[in-house]
């Protein structure tokens, strides 16, 4: 006898019904990619943004030993810094080291990729020749370079005195220290760089190179007219990467020299490492971390802005 | 007239490779030396001898650095592969409001060195009681933008309409991400591979840091131990040590050089 009784409430109408829907499949659709992302967000957050931020907090603080804040310092640890001639030194060291290894790593690597970029017999071996100092790690680059910097058996000196000249203590001496550190990480990276550089030879269609041969140009006219410009973008992409390396430079600096003598290779992460984990003025070494982020983060901006206009251009 | 050009090519092709491969030939040599004879000076060994090799596996764990480092380097490869496929996934096929804000943050990371984040980093690993563990070492360094990047590009080459198919189909986003994405993409997948493993290996600045104890210190400490503690005579052991610590790399590379020059460019310049 209890027939059904109408809703009392008439139901939604339509247009309010599919918003729902469409509202509920939104959050649906939001959960789900929220689970993908999620691992990638959380690692981000924990292991990036969070210290990003925290160095940022801890660079105007005092701290104590165990890294623990102990006293607002305010901009204290950067006025520091600009007056202290140890910090200049360090920038100076970097830039140098900078412009020793980039364009010398990029320019050899160009070299070699051009001359593997033609296919001849065996051509693979020598290909893999050039690539294989990228198997060379930090360490193992390191360990070797030393022995053959020994001032006293190592392979460069009895070359030196073979041909009549003076035995060097490359790595001890104030001058040459720098430059010895150059010339092993300029080997270490070549590899990377010669593998990028022959990747973005053989993107350049090979019609172009036949369409110049026929108009008669030579090897090198090729190289001014077709090469460089289409390979531009992987230069330069290249040339930034070799840059924010050389920025970052701290293992060959540890096992090689120390930052010494007398700081000079005391370079930006090296000096970092040594305020913090030597000395443990966390404060100020979180100053001269922000210091080094910025710096970093203005050049991989560069980069971007660059690339995109090229990618436009073309 | 072209005879010449070859042979110059090829001569030129040698002295090159000469020079790059001298260091890796000098420290090979002098591993095979005893100790005499590498302070006499000679760069060709006399007598052919393996004591150096015996003295590295004696006096350091240089079998258990190893071990540490292959395992370290396996575990954030296997770890990067995961969290950066799924994160680029949800970036080319799902629809969701805010992805590309989330993308956008994802790629703004490449602007943060990890040298700048280290301190804290450092800290949190000592909190979080993870120093001298594993763990410390491979957590840290599972996400990563440029994987993020280079597996979005090759996703995005899969036609969409295979998607739409597999929708209609009722197949799961979870399954089509398992059975289609990943196996179009082993090319990329071996690209960051091979990639993520050599950049592990090469870790140092970090497991400096976080490990004091020869159970979990990777190889490139395991070297600067080494260096640290050897007196002039026994070079020999140092260079045969790194000889030994070069291979696994070397191999590596050999095996994917190919892959590697293809697939970096694709995520280097779109």
């Amino acid at each position: 006898m209890n027939e059904r009784v109408s809703p009392v409430f008439p139901p939604a109408p339509w247009s309010v019904r599919t918003k729902r829907a469409a509202r509920q499949a939104a959050m649906k659709s939001w959960l789900e990619g929220m689970v993908y992302l999620f691992p990638s967000l959380l690692l981000f957050g924990v292991f990036l943004f969070y210290p990003l931020g925290r160095t940022m907090y801890l660079s105007v603080f005092h701290t104590d030993y165990q890294g623990q804040p102990t006293e607002f310092a305010g901009l204290a640890h950067f006025v520091a810094l600009l007056q202290d001639d140890s910090f200049w030194h360090s920038l100076k060291a970097t830039i140098l080291f900078a412009a020793l290894t980039v364009p010398t790593t990029v320019a050899v690597s160009f070299g070699l990729a051009l001359l593997v970029h033609e296919t001849r017999k065996g051509i693979g071996i020598f290909r893999t020749i050039f690539a294989s100092t990228m198997g060379m790690s930090v360490g193992v680059a390191s360990v070797i370079w030393m022995f053959m910097y020994n001032p006293a058996i190592g392979i460069i000196n009895r070359l030196l005195s073979a041909i009549g000249g003076v035995p060097v203590s490359w790595l001890l001496d104030q001058d040459t220290a720098l430059y010895a550190v150059a010339a092993a990480t300029i080997w270490m990276n070549i590899g990377l760089t010669f593998l990028l550089l022959l990747a973005g030879l053989q993107n350049i269609d090979p019609s172009l190179y036949e369409s110049a041969r026929i108009a008669g140009m030579s090897y090198w006219r090729q190289l001014w007219t077709v090469t460089v410009p289409l390979l531009s973008p992987t230069l330069f992409f290249v040339t930034t990467v070799s840059l924010i390396q050389a920025l970052q430079t701290f293992g060959q600096i540890d096992f090689l020299t120390k930052g010494g003598p007398v700081e000079a290779t005391n370079v930006f992460v090296y000096a970092i490492y040594r305020e913090a984990f030597v000395n443990y003025q966390f404060g100020s070494a979180s100053a001269q971390a922000i210091v080094l982020f910025l710096i970093i983060a203005l050049v991989t901006f560069l980069q971007f802005r660059f690339a995109e206009r090229k990618v436009h251009y073309q | 007239m072209r005879a010449a050009r070859a042979t110059a090519h090829y001569v030129l092709l040698c002295l090159c490779s000469v020079v790059i491969l001298f260091p890796v030939a000098y420290a090979l040599l002098m591993s095979l030396m005893d100790g005499a004879a590498i302070l006499s000076g000679r760069l060709w060994p006399e007598n052919w001898t393996l004591v150096n090799y015996e003295a590295a596996f004696q006096q350091a764990p240089l079998g258990r650095y190893l071990w540490n480092s292959f395992f370290v380097a396996f575990m954030i490869t296997l770890g990067r592969l995961i969290v950066s496929s799924l994160a680029a996934f949800a970036f080319v096929f799902l629809r969701f409001p805010g992805r590309d804000r989330w993308f956008y943050i994802c790629i703004a990371t490449m602007l943060v060195p990890w040298e700048a984040t280290v301190i804290p980093n450092f800290l949190t690993i000592q909190a979080l009681g993870w120093t001298n563990h594993y763990v410390g070492l491979i957590v840290p360094f599972w996400a990563m933008a440029f994987g993020i990047f280079l597996l979005r590009q090759q996703f995005k080459q899969i036609p969409h309409e295979l998607y739409e198919a597999a929708q209609l189909s009722g197949i799961g986003n979870f399954r089509f991400f398992c059975r289609v994405v990943l196996p179009l993409s082993k090319t990329s997948l071996v690209t960051l591979a091979v990639y993520s493993f050599l950049d592990a290996w090469n870790m140092y600045l970090w497991p400096l840091l976080v490990t004091n104890d020869d159970r979990v210190r990777t190889v490139q400490i395991g070297l600067k131990q080494l260096q640290t503690q050897e007196i002039a005579s026994s070079w020999g052991v140092v260079m045969a040590a790194a000889v030994i610590a070069m291979l696994p790399t070397l191999l590596l590379l050999f095996a994917g050089q190919k892959q590697l020059r293809k697939g970096l460019m694709q995520g280097a310049i779109q």
